[in-house]
């Protein structure tokens, strides 16, 4: 069952990213929204998190809230995809269950 | 799809009332269905007409209000989150002795069986918030 895992605190800040990163099984998908779009910046200390997950989930970010807080394209991570609002709503409707770790 | 949204924090907090507007946005957009948005916890706050946010900034509430007359979307208040933070309407202020109501248009208190109802009548639930 793939389930769509939403992210919106920033790993700088909480832990949900991690936790989420650590929980979530092979074939499941991490969209990375809000604050939790520095997640999906490369070069920083917490960048393992995504990186070292890569081959089992699918990383995610929203476009808009990226771009709310100048961070471009070109400083995410290589494999991470940029989602707007549309792609957002599409992973909800393909995958079978959306969990938020608030 | 059939879409529940479940939102647990006020407006201007962080983020997460303004997401789940433009998510309800893309999804009607897409052909979607939201069947319900239940605000729960401070997410209530959502929920007064005195909202009153400068002239230049966005209208939060006005926001679910004008979506929801647009669209027909359910908006309900959860009952215990609202009167714990002075969320009123008519009949909570008549129950209550209050000596007014603040309920926005479009929105109206009810309990938590109206959240367990989304659950099992959508597709999807989805939460934003804290």
């Amino acid at each position: 069952m793939a389930i769509l895992h939403t992210v919106n605190k920033s790993p700088f800040d909480k832990n949900s990213l991690e936790a989420c990163v650590r929980l979530a099984v092979k074939g499941s998908s991490v969209l990375m929204i809000e604050d939790g779009v520095y997640g999906a910046m490369k070069g920083t200390v917490k960048s393992d998190v995504v990186t070292g997950a890569m081959g089992d989930v699918t990383f995610y970010v929203l476009g808009p809230d990226l771009k709310a807080r100048g961070i471009g394209e070109d400083k995410l991570i290589d494999g991470v995809k940029v989602v707007d609002y549309s792609g957002f709503v599409n992973l909800t409707t393909e995958n079978d269950k959306v969990q938020a770790w608030l | 799809m059939k879409l529940g949204i479940q939102i647990n924090e006020g407006p201007y907090t962080h983020e997460a009332s303004n997401t789940a507007l433009n998510f309800c946005k893309a999804a009607l957009e897409a052909g979607h269905e939201i069947f319900r948005v239940f605000f729960y916890h401070d997410g209530v706050n959502n929920g007064t007409r005195y909202t009153t946010p400068p002239q230049d900034d966005r209208h939060i509430v006005n926001s679910w209000s004008e979506l929801a007359k647009e669209n027909n979307i359910d908006l309900v208040v959860c009952v215990a989150a609202a009167q714990r933070r002075g969320i009123v309407d008519e009949g909570e202020q008549e129950r209550n002795g209050k000596d007014g109501n603040n309920i926005a248009e479009g929105f109206r208190i009810s309990g938590l069986g109206q959240l367990i109802e989304a659950g099992i009548q959508c597709d999807r639930l989805v939460v934003f918030g804290d």
